[in-house]
């Protein structure tokens, strides 16, 4: 994990945001990560990749990512700026992929975290400060192998220093 | 302590007993990737050190997703995919031999008893085996290949009871979309499901596999139908839950009153009786995919289609789920009867049902679909609405125009 603390905007989307929404099926076959971000979202909100700029966060209600396995879902929110993704809870592979890539995910299962909310956040302890509603919120802690994969930036570079998976 | 259908195959794979809540790292029994999450999973392989796959007997790619290549930029990613697995002397099945979980129980890449890793969200279809199966994403899988092993935590399970037999007409699809209906799409999530009832025991591998693929509708990591009654053409131990077990939540139905069922879009788990929906026109019917592209499948649809023909405003897109199953039909005159009728065949694959491509709806069509998704989008046009139901239904549909219980053709 490069930046352990986060200050940007929120932009909030509702429940079982499923990854055709976040990556249609029909651009996932490519390893060209900028048509990834070119069309993420795009049948949820077609502005998004207008509007989001590096660094920001997403925020969702729950089961975001449900539905396929695809790693384009992940990757496309992480090219396209997307530097944290909340959500009250994930789907099981999306929240798996986003590690895996180094996109960190927080779990917070009662946020109230509004459009356009400017949020403070402090990875390292899943500490959320909602600046616009005055809310400090805490993450649900990640398992500690999640905690070292993200720790070296993804599954790739764990791997590549390690080996093999360690408990 | 009792264990649970899943915590009896991880323990056996990690070498002691372990119980839901455990984190482990567990030995693999074997591992495919398709061609939306291969590339992805090649690259992860190279970029962490990854020489040699675990085992190339029991790994695999199949190329189902966009067969064959619709384009010159996927027809690349194809490429790179044969190049991998003949560098790794494993196994490629090529366009057209079939949907990646048709094939790797066909070819016995997964057993009962088995922990199986696929780069593919329906990876517990081998949950009708007896297997504990997962889906992950591309760099998971690029690990398990190059270590022969995955990360888990033991999942809670929860058990959905079915007493009672379904009706004749009432098929698996319908059992497992009133499942989804009643459980949601995220009342699974991060747990194991096992089916058990008498509405599973008499039920053939092709509908444990219909039952098995949808528990990923229901978020779960795993499902696994109880083997009871399960027949293979190969002897095997198969692996019961204790009596004892622990179990997070029970379901208890009697489906021996079960209706045809149909799911609305535009999420799987809006589930209803088919006659909330009777009467809604359709201008497209689909009968494919992992869910539902089987012999069985195809059979039913012949059996409703048989003699007549589908309705004029009507295109029917038959995908068979391999090329076992397609010359299966050929050989029994389902496929025949099909065309007879006026389908349309396209290779065994997944396109339809993502949306890459032999079968995208137009905006404002209405789809009738044998398929496990109808998010908006999925099938590539966000203007155009998915209904999901069984074969039998998307048969009588394609048939009368509009969504009608099948049930008067099958009785």
């Amino acid at each position: 994990m490069k930046a352990t603390t986060i200050h940007a905007k929120a932009h909030v989307y509702g429940d079982h945001i499923d990854t055709d929404r976040i990556i249609p099926g029909k651009y996932t076959k490519t390893l060209d990560l900028s048509t990834l971000a070119d069309h993420v979202l795009e049948d949820l909100d077609p502005n998004f990749n207008k509007i989001v700029q590096q660094g920001d966060i997403l925020v969702a209600g729950i089961n975001f990512g449900c539905g396929s396995s695809r790693e384009q879902a992940p990757l496309a929110l992480k090219q396209a700026g997307v530097s944290v993704v909340i959500a009250q809870d994930f789907a099981r592979i999306f929240f798996r992929n986003a590690i895996n890539i180094g996109l960190p995910v927080l779990e917070i299962a009662d946020h109230n975290i509004q459009k356009g909310a400017e949020l403070d956040i402090d990875l390292k302890a899943g500490i959320v400060k909602d600046l616009s509603a005055n809310k400090v919120y805490s993450a649900t802690k990640l398992p500690d192998i999640m905690i070292d994969i993200l720790n070296e930036g993804g599954l790739v570079n764990y791997l590549t220093k390690h080996g093999n998976y360690s408990l | 302590m009792g264990q649970t259908i899943s915590e009896k195959i991880i323990s056996k794979h990690v070498g002691k007993k372990v119980f839901a809540g455990e984190l482990v790292i567990s030995d693999v029994d074997g591992a495919m990737a398709s061609d939306t999450t291969g590339p992805l999973t090649i690259k992860a392989f190279h970029e962490m050190g990854g020489k040699k796959v675990f085992n190339p007997e029991k790994c695999a790619l199949i190329i189902d997703h966009a067969a064959p290549s619709p384009n010159e930029r996927i027809a690349n990613l194809h490429k790179m995919m044969r190049d991998f697995a003949k560098e790794q002397g494993m196994r490629l099945f090529e366009i057209g031999e079939g949907i990646c979980h048709q094939v790797m129980v066909e070819n016995h890449y997964v057993k009962p008893g088995d922990i199986f890793i696929g780069a593919d969200s329906h990876t517990p279809t081998y949950g009708a085996l007896n297997a504990f199966a997962c889906g992950v994403g591309s760099t998971d899988l690029a690990a398990t290949m190059m270590t022969g092993k995955i990360w888990l935590k033991v999942p809670q399970t929860i058990k959905i009871n079915c007493s009672g037999k379904l009706k004749e007409g009432v098929t698996a699809k319908d059992l497992i979309l009133f499942l989804v209906g009643k459980v949601t799409v995220s009342g699974a999530t991060y747990q194991a499901i096992e089916f058990s009832g008498e509405a599973f025991e008499g039920l053939s591998l092709a509908s444990r596999m219909t039952i098995a693929n949808m528990s990923s509708e229901m978020g779960a990591k795993t499902g696994i139908v109880h083997p009871k009654g399960l027949q293979l053409d190969y002897d095997f131990e198969a692996i019961t839950p204790d009596e004892h077990a622990n179990y997070v939540k029970v379901f208890d139905f009697d489906v021996t009153d079960l209706e045809p069922q149909v799911s609305a879009p535009e999420s799987p788990d809006n589930v209803h009786n088919i006659s909330a929906y009777e009467g809604t026109k359709i201008d497209y019917a689909f009968i494919g995919t992992c869910c539902n592209g089987r012999l069985e499948d195809l059979d039913i649809a012949a059996e409703i289609l048989k003699g007549k023909k589908i309705h004029p405003d009507v295109r029917m897109v038959i995908a068979p789920a391999s090329q076992s199953v397609l010359l299966d039909a050929m050989k029994n005159g389902s496929m025949s009867t099909l065309i007879e009728a006026g389908a349309s065949l396209i290779t065994s694959g997944c396109g339809p049902c993502v949306g890459t491509h032999q079968g995208v709806p137009a905006d404002g069509e209405v789809v009738i679909s044998a398929a496990n998704r109808n998010f908006r989008g999925r099938m590539g046009n966000p203007n155009s609405n998915i209904y999901l139901g069984a074969p039998s239904t998307v048969a009588a549909a394609a048939l009368e125009g509009y969504i009608v219980n099948p049930k008067k053709y099958l009785l």
